[in-house]
């Protein structure tokens, strides 16, 4: 292996540590320790106004299970490509890490594709009553946002293409919020591989001797994808299939 | 598959080598610069907090006086609040964490050199940030910023706008040195060092360190909301679409109690390391001390609603809070005992160090009774809102936090600086500190008591105010002039003062066993510790006699010590944080967010060269 570009990484792996693990390792740990704090501040002020929002739409009215569970999927599975980069860097087999580097890359951004789609079929969401008397005949009843949309209706056809905005009501704004950094966490974390994977084209930077280099994106990759199953389930599952009696 | 021919720009990013001059102090690494950079920085901002605190004073030294408007006095408690506590004390504190911990754990750096200077660097740039803002109209929402005072409803101005982005930006630089100061006192303790082997200071500061990590990203997150809510018509704290302002006060306080223990831990920590030297004594029950730190701030995250008794959460939240709040004087208790148990039957030495130290134990000793008076809920409910509050916050952060750090700043001035300090001018220092701080601060009490509430820019005559107000004023003179006598002394004594010997206190940890000021490597060679107050062990107890390590930073055959190289990158960084907090205050400038795109652009630029910078050892 080349030797001719060293950064203070190398220098710093070799230095003799009290306990024997690597700073940067612990930095990252720490750093994460401190995000869990971020996100768990955001997903506590959705909490708190968890069904505070006066007017709808609610999550009920906008959420798409199955769309968001292929995105989950995915998500989880650049995890999954994740692991397989680092190992194939570890066994020197860098066109291998390549592949996997830029797969896992291209299912962040896949990702965050159906994220942009969701924020905007939400922000388009439009609801549309042929007649309001004819709808409570047939269903029995509304929901919630459908007999708030009759109810201040002047006539029996209803029609609102205002959608769900950050500025609509409580859940826009805490919804867009938490998904939306979360997404920026998502955005990062691409941009950081595809750095790496990148720096692979250039001689000596990325090597098994220098694995730590992948092994801290690795780290903050798996972090934001376990923030992203805590919210899946408490946002998005338990916002369309409430516990009984909430 | 074969390499891809991906061309890959071959950009050679420079380090500087053995920089002069002022680029020596942008580009430097160096723990021992960097903490100077910082206490000095920090004394001036805590100065500048010191003007706005004597303007207020003259403003209420007489009843109905005009010397500001209210506007004016609004942003003057504001601006004194957050400059005290973001600006002044928390650096001062980090001053100390970065001159004294490696030489504590006897280690040559911190574990992240670059990260350090960052730190700095961002600190300068939040701090010139909020400073500035008195240009063109400050913060006057109180230093706790309610909703919905800061809403741009209430508060139009850019005032709010700085605060926000100037806090946000003093997180970053909070966060990184938190992150290098768990990562150093984990990982750089000498051979020997164990986790019960370390000073108190540093345990204190890593404690603090942890306390930092988790509780800024949720003042971060508050933060957040509140820009959101400003720039684009978020609804987090807009009441008339569902809000609750009251979210605002928990995030804050979720956030502000464990502060409060940021504030004070190192303080705690500095009057530990202070005392058994003055006593000729360990500290009395090192692990019980060491183990209330912990508990502290382990239930500092248990009583933050103590600070909310009268927003009306309901008897059970109040009760709770006032039980916890009640248990968490328990641990500061242990410690005031155990600092007494210290000074208990010593050889007591009354430097001025040991007299900060003394007078830090009486006067935080009554802000924390004050404090147990406040956390009666009902009891509570007659203090909210009136002087009875300032007067405890400054028995706890001046009595306390401030005179700590005094008693340090005396302590290592002869470390840091290798000189020594007139004694008679230090000792006139502290007994001018200690009367005017209870000229000033006592009869805040009373007026608090008669019903004066705080942040009022003026009071009526004949409401019994008048006498106090006028005492308290006063009092702000003597602390002016004992100030000045500590400039004066230190001052002069820092350019040419007796030289001061590696070890004047007859001191017990390990910063002592190497010169004064210590060379840029720390230590010639990494120390073995084999017991708590090793150096003090070494001199005088059963360790085989060790050499105390001469020498000074310019020896010539010390060539094979790699220390960590200059760098720009940690600067152009931190001035990419800073123009771009002023391109999001002032995001309509020519082209929306222009300029929040050009700092995030040096961010970047910086980010990237740092990761990227290689290792030039000049040798």
């Amino acid at each position: 292996m080349s030797t001719d570009v060293h950064n203070n990484n190398t220098h710093e792996d070799h230095d003799y540590t009290t306990t024997g693990l690597n700073h940067r390792k612990m930095l990252m740990w720490a750093f994460l320790g401190s995000d869990c704090m971020f996100f768990g501040a955001l997903i506590a002020t959705y909490l708190v106004y968890q069904g505070k929002s006066l007017v709808g739409p609610y999550p009920i009215d906008v959420f798409d299970i199955p769309v968001t569970s292929v995105s989950t999927f995915v998500l989880l599975m650049s995890s999954m490509s994740m692991v397989l980069a680092y190992a194939a860097l570890t066994q020197n087999k860098i066109n291998g890490f390549r592949i996997w580097m830029a797969s896992t890359a291209i299912m962040g951004a896949t990702f965050i594709g159906f994220q942009v789609y969701e924020f905007s079929s939400f922000s388009t969401f439009h609801v549309d009553i042929e007649s309001c008397a004819e709808q409570k005949v047939k269903y029995g009843k509304f929901d919630d946002y459908e007999a708030e949309l009759c109810s201040n209706a002047k006539e029996d056809h209803v029609e609102t293409h205002d959608g769900l905005k950050p500025q609509t009501n409580l859940f826009g704004t805490t919804f867009y919020t938490l998904t939306g950094f979360h997404g920026a966490h998502v955005t990062l974390g691409i941009v950081w591989i595809l750095s790496l994977l990148f720096l692979s084209y250039k001689k000596g930077m990325i090597t098994p001797e220098r694995h730590l280099d992948v092994d801290l994106a690795a780290l903050y990759w798996h972090f934001v994808d376990v923030v992203w199953i805590v919210i899946f389930t408490v946002i998005y599952l338990f916002g369309v299939f409430p516990f009984p009696g909430s | 598959m074969s390499s891809l021919p991906i061309p890959v720009p071959n950009i050679k990013i420079s380090r500087p080598v053995n920089p002069t001059g002022i680029w020596s102090w942008i580009t430097t690494v160096d723990h021992k610069r960097i903490g100077i950079m910082y206490g000095i920085t920090a004394f001036i901002l805590f100065l500048s907090g010191g003007i706005e605190a004597t303007i207020m004073r003259l403003q209420l030294a007489g009843p109905e006086l005009d010397i500001v408007s209210a506007a004016i006095y609004n942003q003057l408690f504001t601006m004194h609040g957050t400059t005290m506590i973001f600006l002044a004390i928390m650096p001062l504190s980090a001053a100390f964490f970065n001159y004294l911990i490696p030489l504590q754990i006897g280690a040559r750096d911190v574990a992240f050199p670059r990260l350090n200077a960052f730190s700095y660097w961002t600190f300068l740039g939040g701090a010139l940030m909020l400073k500035l803002s008195w240009i063109g109209g400050a913060t006057d929402a109180g230093w706790f910023g309610y909703a919905p005072l800061t809403s741009i409803d209430q508060n139009p101005g850019k005032g709010i706008d700085f605060w926000i982005l100037s806090l946000q930006i003093l997180g970053v630089a909070s966060l990184g040195s938190a992150f290098n100061f768990i990562v150093t006192i984990i990982n750089l303790r000498a051979p020997g060092m164990t986790w019960m082997r370390l000073p108190l200071f540093t345990w204190m500061s890593f404690i603090t360190a942890i306390l930092l990590v988790l509780a800024f990203p949720v003042i971060t997150v508050a933060l957040i909301e509140l820009t959101f809510d400003r720039y684009f018509a978020f609804n987090f704290f807009n009441v008339a679409n569902g809000g609750s302002v009251v979210l605002w006060q928990h995030l804050f306080w979720v956030f502000g109690h464990p502060e409060v223990y940021i504030l004070i831990l190192p303080a705690m920590g500095i009057v530990s390391e202070v005392l058994p030297v003055f006593s000729r004594k360990p500290l009395f029950g090192y692990a019980t001390v060491v183990l209330a730190g912990a508990i502290i701030a382990f239930m500092g995250w248990m009583v933050w609603s103590h600070h909310m008794f009268t927003v009306g959460l309901g008897p059970v939240a109040n009760t709770v809070f006032t039980i916890t709040t009640m248990l968490i004087a328990v641990p500061t208790g242990i410690k005031m005992f155990n600092w007494i148990g210290t000074i208990w039957g010593g050889s007591l030495k009354l430097n001025t160090p040991m007299l900060f130290s003394l007078g830090f134990i009486a006067m935080f000793l009554i802000g924390g009774l004050s404090g147990v008076m406040h956390a009666v809920s009902a009891h509570d409910a007659q203090q909210q809102d009136t002087y009875f509050v300032p007067a405890h916050i400054h028995y706890v952060l001046f009595g306390g936090a401030i005179m700590a750090i005094l008693s340090g700043i005396y302590f290592w001035f002869p470390k840091f600086s290798g000189k020594m300090y007139s004694e008679r001018e230090g000792k006139l220092h502290f007994w001018l500190m200690m009367i005017g701080q209870n000229v000033t601060f006592f009869p805040m009490h009373f007026v608090g008591l008669d019903g004066m509430p705080r942040r009022i820019y003026t009071y009526a005559e004949g409401m019994g105010w008048d006498l106090w107000n006028a005492v308290a004023t006063a009092g702000v003179f003597i602390l002016i002039a004992g100030f000045l006598v500590m400039i004066n002394n230190l001052g002069r004594h820092w350019r040419n003062g007796p030289t001061a010997t590696n070890d004047p206190w007859d001191a017990r940890t390990l910063e002592w066993s190497i010169s004064s000021p210590p060379p840029h490597y720390n230590f010639e060679e990494i120390p073995v510790v084999r017991s708590l107050d090793d150096w003090w062990e070494t001199k005088y107890g059963t360790h085989e006699k060790a050499v105390p390590v001469s020498g000074s930073s310019d020896d010539a055959h010390n060539s094979d010590i790699h220390m960590p190289q200059p760098s720009y990158w940690p600067a152009v960084t931190s001035l990419g944080l800073f123009v771009g907090g002023y391109g999001i205050v002032f995001n309509d400038l020519l082209f929306p967010y222009l300029f929040a795109g050009i700092g995030l652009l040096i961010t970047v630029i910086g980010v990237y060269a740092w990761s990227l910078e290689p290792v030039n050892d000049p040798e």
